[in-house]
């Protein structure tokens, strides 16, 4: 059966907000499956909390719904527009739990919804681990040995079915409490009792222990017609123990022979038809034995998931268009493989490459946790790179990360003490680099490492040859065979430079003279079997390149023509500070370039997202975001086509970065000058000045030395920050000597990198700002300012904001507009800006400047229904701003629209949610509304607080804000909350009038405040605080509400904000608004733009484009 | 067989012999890599292997005889070898082309490393050739005649003495490769998942196997599927002989050369049909289709691959196949048969002629390597279920 026709309108559920564990590979499966989706006329009507989506672009969907992803707003988009059937596999967890919960509540069936993607079943079978083991079981498929017991004997008499070591799990303890591993008979005994007695009921499972197996993941696709392919099998370098996301992982799996590949691919046919798997993509773990043949399903997931984007991008197989295609009634022996366009998509993709897959950690910004892996996810990013042989694809997948060590160099702050095998022995997020360094000192070789690690030595011994490589570099005389060596290892020219003690230019150079270059490959699903239609590229160097002979390369550039095309780069793998709104800002800018009749080639090497997928741009190249590999790109374009210039503006600082670095190239937008002079301290200052502008008084301190003096000097409050920074990294705000004294031992422990260091005035209680404008070299166009909830001083990127400004008078905005011109304006501003102010009573500051697309465009971009990126890059490539404004109308949006975050903290035990000057936030969510109250509130709702009605709210704050609290909690008793305080906070609430009851701090006494919060006493929590004395004291607080669920804020604005909104949420009536309908876009075009959109630009834009290549 | 001993000669004078060998294509291109294995002069017909695993079943696969193998798989070895995965008693591949090679030594089946392997196999072998290159020319050109040159010789030097000698095409193989006496098979795979097939009742019991150069996957699962009898029959085996053992049913084994250069064959096979069920595989199926009346060609490239869908059309479904044949057999267009076509080129990949109980796929239900799809087949066949649902 093709096609359904009996289905019109189609209803589609993102995943929210970018967490650790649900990223931005829902939003590449999602755009995905759309554009397949509306090619083949269906309406599509989206619902997803996350702004920075590309997904949410107005043009991706019939209807899109930027609304908060819970049951009762999705029963109201439901209502509103009626869908034929909901697809919810795309969406990841969250949008297979929201389907679950509308089929509970009767939603799909009151408004004839049909569920198309997965069977309800389906999703029940793979979820609940005791009937998956019972599928299992019945299918004669191996899972984990295991054995309830309830007694010292009866432990005893089940031992001889297992053998050591085991694992002990009590039965109903809280983290596992009392169980462990046991490796002999002695220990069991003594730790069965232990654990018997833990268990309230005195039960306890014997499980086998496969710490230490292989894992593998096998991505698949099954159909209606039981038409079975696997896409990919993936293979962690890391044994089971580590959760795949954060382990290093290869594509395909290295170390299992055909008849291992093959059971495990039967397995899989098997489990797919058990489960019921019709309709796409879904995904299935193993681990197994590396000593025998045994093996054991571990889980499966229904849906497409982190890992299936992964394989989409290492095979070229787009699993998510054919998943919703076959939801929609396709077939896999219907459609065509888009790669090679003739064959069937109906197949297994082979590949001629292999992949590699690294995470990415931000463990530094949580150091009050262990940096040790486990089976809870920690990593906020990935990179994924593609090499010709296993070494280089690893190898390139390090230079991908962006860190501080091009390589498996040991990080520079690393403690000579921690270099021993007991500490590889747990899994420690960094031990690959320590593992290196035993290996480069001789303290162990490849066998130990694997005894210590479990480790397969297929991957050691790999690493094991990368070190001697290493030291043969640094102690031979470089030639033409070292050097051809040290390429196709996937070493860069920036660590052989390193090693052989010269310089980068000069090993390129030696490259050139040596004829030593990569070679271009492409993606295309079949090893080379059929033509590829598709461009989508990645080098890799030769141990013995093709010589030419008579024969002839065949023409690498298949997809090219003679156009003229733009190389955009890309932001990387996501870390916090920098994620998935450069994602949309790139992919968005291709789409324009490509508007313009101009051709875009993107360049980037993160796995999870649309600027990867391989028909976004004209070009894609996989590759590591530096200068080597950027301008080995640029000179493979360049055979075929003139290059108008390089992109470095949306890509965050990565590409901001690199466009110092390739002087060589036309850089689109403001000029390279001009971005040193916002970049670099000392040249900033000089410009405010200049301009009389206002900014924090602040010292620069070159070393530890001079800090104290400087400090002393500047007084409290401070801000202490390095110079370069990306989200916040090592920023304090300091408010007493005392404080700065407990810092100051880590503040001398940090990298050399760090220096300088800049200590500021802090300025409390000012209103942040965020100012973006667009300019064209000469107009400059304000897109719009935004005001943060959180005062000056809570990083930009975790604090709420609204659009337009809620608290500023016209005439101070008037004051802002003009500041930000006029910096834009000497800055002969191109492309975007971003400004961030603070604003006193009297006066307008400026905090810094970016001279590159914000992390706050895209929701800007939603806002105000102005696509502004497509303006800027317009006004990049020579399209007068004047020219472009006539055709858009610049009048405010009639709604207020919020912008929210949320945090990983939950992820990271022993970590205070307390905010700072550090961003600690990964993902966003937008909420729009007719008053700030209803945006405000909406945002809390699509941020995951769990809001109540009514109950007790407990409320301590530190002195400073004592008297701001009154007026909030005569709000929350006009609510009818009780109101619940630490002693000090309810006295002063009592004087004020307001009736209030208290209760103990934790160090008071029992009961306290925790019991209180962990009993659900407590429905909402009002925290703040300052001094590192009573930080500590009231740690237990936040976290334990964090840990009960219960909506918190440590901000004094942010729960005025929340709490004066409530009222709102309590009144009902919250509303939905359809983004389409409250800008007015046409489907497929921007607002109110007369021009037809996607034509080849008009004479006086081909004009303006031969004009650019005299610009700098 | 080009097999030339100028590396021993060589030795002999006490020259050191290069460390890199090279591969020279007809027309004069030329693909470098470290040498590994035999030292010769190998000149075979070319051809490259999609899968991601199994070198250890292809290099042993009778059918690549006269074959030089590239895999585009890039890091090749990684297991080791071990007997057990051997489809045949030797190595069949002359030659042996790989992108790279990483032996750990830690396999739990581990026995002997690929290195190793190839030396006393006497394979002919490069590491590092540029594999990626080799098969973009060999899709654009064809599977084509090349001199794979390990001995030391320099590319100049063999340039000028080599002509290209052999072609595929024409080419009679199954005589090298065939077993020269009868014997009988007993064993059964290794269990992969459990369980086995439960086999039903047949009256199916003796079976005979021609042997073109059988894949003892093919033997094993014959005996999974419930045979009690299986005989291996060499290639030359008389009409007479071969009744003589009273078969049930009959298999046409794979093989390697071209299927059109065997009408002898042909010519036996066309007297069985009728007399028992009779199943052929790969080339077995070609030489049937031959007695069938159908011709054989030479496709471009060939099928070797672990990932080619096969359209079933009595199923209305498609699965994977596990492929390797150079050479095809036209279409029947019989309404009376069901045909199983190759989704990506539309050619022929099977028939099952109910009527007079003869079946002939042009892929590989035995795999090895490759998927499991098809496995059922050799069930079907002695059930006789395979005659049911077509």
């Amino acid at each position: 059966m093709p096609r359904r026709n009996d289905l019109k309108k189609i209803l589609v559920i993102g995943s929210g907000p970018i967490q650790i564990g649900q990223a931005c590979e829902f939003d590449y499966s999602g755009s995905q499956a759309l554009r397949a989706l509306q090619k083949e006329g269906f309406e599509v009507v989206l619902v997803n909390s996350n702004p920075a989506t590309i997904m949410t672009d107005p043009q991706m969907s019939s209807r899109t719904y930027i609304e908060a992803l819970v049951p009762e707003t999705l029963e109201k988009v439901i209502a509103k527009e009626r869908p034929d059937a909901l697809l919810p596999t795309l969406g990841g967890q969250v949008a297979l739990n929201l389907a679950l919960d509308l089929d509970r509540m009767g939603v799909l069936q009151t408004y004839g919804v049909q569920l198309i993607g997965v069977r309800l079943e389906s999703i029940s079978l793979a979820e609940d681990r005791e009937r998956f083991r019972d599928l299992l079981i019945r299918n004669d498929l191996p899972c984990l040995k295991s054995r309830l017991v309830r007694s010292e004997q009866e432990a005893l008499q089940a031992l001889s079915e297992f053998a050591f070591p085991l694992i002990l799990r009590p039965n109903y303890t809280l983290g596992g409490a009392g169980g462990g591993i046991v490796y002999n008979q002695q220990d069991f005994v003594r730790q069965m009792q232990e654990a018997l007695k833990a268990s309230p009921t005195s039960e306890v499972l014997i499980e086998e222990s496969i710490i230490g197996w292989k894992e593998l993941e096998y991505e698949v696709m099954a159909d209606s017609k039981n038409q079975f392919v696997v896409i990919c099998s993936i293979e962690n370098l890391d044994p089971m123990g580590v959760h795949t996301g954060d382990s290093m992982t290869v594509a395909p799996a290295q170390t299992l022979t055909d008849k291992e590949h093959q059971r495990l691919r039967e397995a899989s046919k098997k489990i797919c038809l058990a489960v019921g798997i019709e309709t796409g993509g879904c995904n299935i773990q193993f681990a197994l034995d590396p000593l025998s043949d045994r093996f054991v399903v571990v889980e499966m997931n229904p849906r497409v998931s982190r890992s299936s984007a992964l394989a989409s991008k290492a095979t070229g197989y787009p699993i998510a268009k054919i998943s919703a295609l076959l939801a929609v009634g396709y077939h896999l022996d219907e459609l065509k493989n888009d790669i090679t366009g003739i064959t069937s998509a109906c197949f297994e993709p082979a590949l001629d490459y292999v992949v590699l897959k690294i995470p990415r950690f931000n463990f530094e910004k949580f150091s009050q946790t262990q940096p040790v892996l486990g089976t809870q996810m920690k990593s906020v990013g990935e990179a994924m790179a593609l090499g010709r042989t296993f070494r280089e694809a690893w190898m390139r997948a390090f230079h991908s990360l962006e860190t501080d060590q091009p390589g498996l160099e040991l990080p520079s702050d690393w403690q000579a003490s921690e270099l021993s095998l007991e500490n590889v022995r747990s899994p420690r997020y960094d031990r690959w680099y320590l593992m290196a360094e035993l290996l480069r000192s001789k303290k162990a070789g490849v066998q130990q490492l694997q005894e210590a690690t479990g480790i397969d030595p297929w991957f050691l011994k790999h690493l094991d040859e990368l070190i001697s490589l290493e030291g043969e570099l640094k102690t031979h005389a470089l030639s033409p065979v070292l050097l051809r060596k040290a390429k196709t290892a996937g070493l860069s020219d920036e660590q052989i430079a390193g090693w052989c003690k010269k310089t980068e230019l000069q090993i390129f150079r030696l490259r050139k003279q040596w004829k030593i270059d990569s070679e271009l490959n492409q993606v295309d699903t079949c090893a080379g079997e059929f033509e590829a239609q598709t461009p989508y590229y990645y080098f890799s160097y030769e141990d013995f390149p093709m010589e030419s002979g008579r024969a002839q390369k065949p023409a690498p550039l298949k997809a090219s023509t003679k156009k003229d095309f733009v190389v955009v780069l890309g932001s990387g793998p996501n870390r916090i500070g920098q994620g998935i709104e450069f994602d949309y800002c790139c992919v968005k800018a291709v789409q324009s370039i490509r508007k313009m009749g101009l051709e875009a080639v993107m360049i980037n090497c993160n796995p999870e997202t649309v600027s990867t997928d391989y028909d976004i741009s004209n070009r894609l190249y996989f590759e590591p975001l530096t200068a080597e590999f950027v301008r080995r790109v640029i000179a493979e374009e360049k055979k075929s086509g003139r290059c108008i210039g390089i992109l470095c503006q949306t890509g965050g600082q990565t590409a901001l970065k690199l466009s110092q670095e390739l002087k060589e190239e036309t850089l689109l937008g403001t000029s390279r000058d001009q971005i040193d002079r916002a970049e670099d301290r000392d040249r900033f200052y000089r410009m405010l000045q200049k301009l009389k502008i206002k900014r924090p008084p602040s010292i620069t301190v070159k070393s530890i030395k001079s800090l104290r003096a400087a400090v002393k000097k500047m007084g409290f409050p401070i801000l202490l920050r390095p110079s370069y920074v990306l989200g916040g990294r090592a920023m304090h705000i300091l408010r007493s000597p005392l404080e700065f004294e407990a810092l100051f031992d880590s503040i001398r422990r940090l990298k050399k990198s760090y220096w300088p260091m800049i200590v500021d005035r802090f300025l409390e209680d000012a209103i942040e700002v965020d100012v973006d404008c667009v300019g064209d070299g000469k107009r400059v166009q304000i897109a719009s300012i935004m005001e943060h909830i959180e005062e000056a001083g809570i990083h930009s990127g975790d604090s709420s904001c609204v659009i337009p400004p809620q608290s500023l008078a016209s005439s101070v905005l008037k004051k802002i507009e003009n500041l930000s011109i006029s910096v834009a304006k000497e800055l002969k501003l191109s492309g975007f800006l971003n400004l961030q102010l603070a604003i006193t009573d009297s006066e307008i500051f400026v905090l810094e400047v970016n001279p590159r697309a914000s992390r706050t465009i895209p929701f800007v971009c939603k806002a105000t229904g102005i696509d502004w990126i497509e303006l800027a890059i317009r006004a990049m490539l020579g399209e007068r701003i004047d020219h472009q404004l006539k055709s858009i109308d610049l009048k405010p949006p009639s709604l207020v629209s919020v912008k929210q975050v949320v945090f990983p903290f939950l992820k990271f035990p022993g970590v205070d949610v307390l905010l700072g000057p550090e961003m600690k936030s990964t993902g966003e969510v937008m909420a729009v509304g007719s008053s700030f109250e209803e945006a405000f509130v909406k945002g809390l709702l699509s941020s995951n607080h769990r809001l109540s009605k009514d109950g007790s709210a407990f409320v301590s704050v530190k002195d400073s804000d004592k008297p701001k609290v009154v007026k909030l909690c005569r709000e929350l008793k006009r609510l009818g909350y009780r109101i619940v305080c630490t002693h000090g906070t309810a006295r002063y609430l009592q004087s004020k009038g307001i009736v209030c009851s208290g209760i103990n701090k934790v160090k008071e006494g029992r009961p306290h405040i925790v019991d209180a919060i962990i009993n659900r006493e407590i429905q909402l929590l009002v925290n703040t605080t300052d001094g590192i004395e009573a930080i500590s004291d009231s740690f237990s607080i936040r976290r334990s509400a964090l840990q009960a669920g219960i909506p918190y804020f440590t901000n004094l604005m942010a729960a005025q904000a929340a709490i004066f909104s409530l009222q709102r949420w309590i009144q009902g009536g919250l509303e939905v608004h359809c983004l389409q309908d409250f800008h007015r876009i046409r489907p497929n075009g921007q607002r109110m733009r007369s021009r037809s959109t996607g034509s080849p630009p008009a004479l006086s834009e081909r004009k303006a484009l031969q004009k650019l290549p005299r610009r700098r | 067989m080009a097999r030339l001993k100028s590396s021993v000669r060589k030795q002999r004078e006490g020259k050191a012999l290069s460390d890199e060998g090279f591969l020279l294509c007809a027309d004069g291109s030329v693909f470098r890599g470290r040498v590994m294995g035999a030292r010769a002069r190998v000149e075979a017909e070319l051809v490259f292997h999609t899968g991601h695993t199994g070198y250890q079943e292809m290099l042993t696969d009778p059918s690549y005889c006269k074959q030089i193998l590239c895999f585009t798989a890039p890091q090749i070895g990684n297991q080791g070898v071990h007997p057990d995965d051997w489809e045949s008693s030797r190595a069949w591949a002359e030659g042996l082309l790989i992108r790279d090679l990483c032996d750990a030594q830690f396999h739990w089946r581990y026995h002997e490393s690929l290195e190793s392997f190839c030396k006393t196999q006497n394979i002919a072998a490069l590491v590092g050739a540029d594999t990626r290159r080799l098969v973009n020319k060999l899709r654009i050109e064809g599977a084509q005649t090349a001199l794979l040159c390990t001995d030391g010789s320099s590319v100049e030097q063999v340039r000028k003495s080599w002509k290209s000698q052999m072609q595929m095409q024409g080419l009679s193989l199954v005589k090298e490769v065939s077993t020269k006496k009868s014997y009988r098979w007993t064993m059964g795979s290794f269990p992969l998942l459990d369980p086995h097939w439960k086999t039903g009742a047949s009256n199916l019991k003796r079976c005979v196997v021609l042997d073109f150069g059988v894949k003892r996957q093919i033997l094993r699962y014959l005996i999974d599927a419930g045979f009690e009898e299986l005989w291996v029959l060499p290639c030359s085996s008389s009409y007479e002989e071969v009744l003589a053992l009273r078969p049930d049913a009959m298999v046409l084994s794979n093989g390697p050369g071209d299927p059109s250069a065997e009408p002898d064959l042909v010519e036996l096979i066309e007297s069985f049909i009728g007399l028992f069920p009779v199943l052929g595989i790969c080339f077995g199926h070609q030489l049937l289709a031959q007695a069938l009346g159908q011709k054989t060609y030479k496709l471009k490239y060939g099928h070797r691959a672990a990932n080619h869908p096969v359209w079933d059309t009595r199923r209305q479904r498609a699965a994977m196949s596990s492929q390797n044949h150079g050479f095809a057999a036209e279409a029947f267009g019989d309404p009376k048969m069901a045909e199983l076509i190759h989704l990506n080129d539309q050619s022929l990949a099977g028939f099952v002629d109910a009527d007079r109980q003869v079946a002939g796929f042009q892929f590989h239900p035995e795999a090895s390597p490759g998927p499991l799809d098809w496995r059922d087949i050799f069930y079907e066949f002695r059930e006789g279920s395979l005659w049911k649902n077509s």
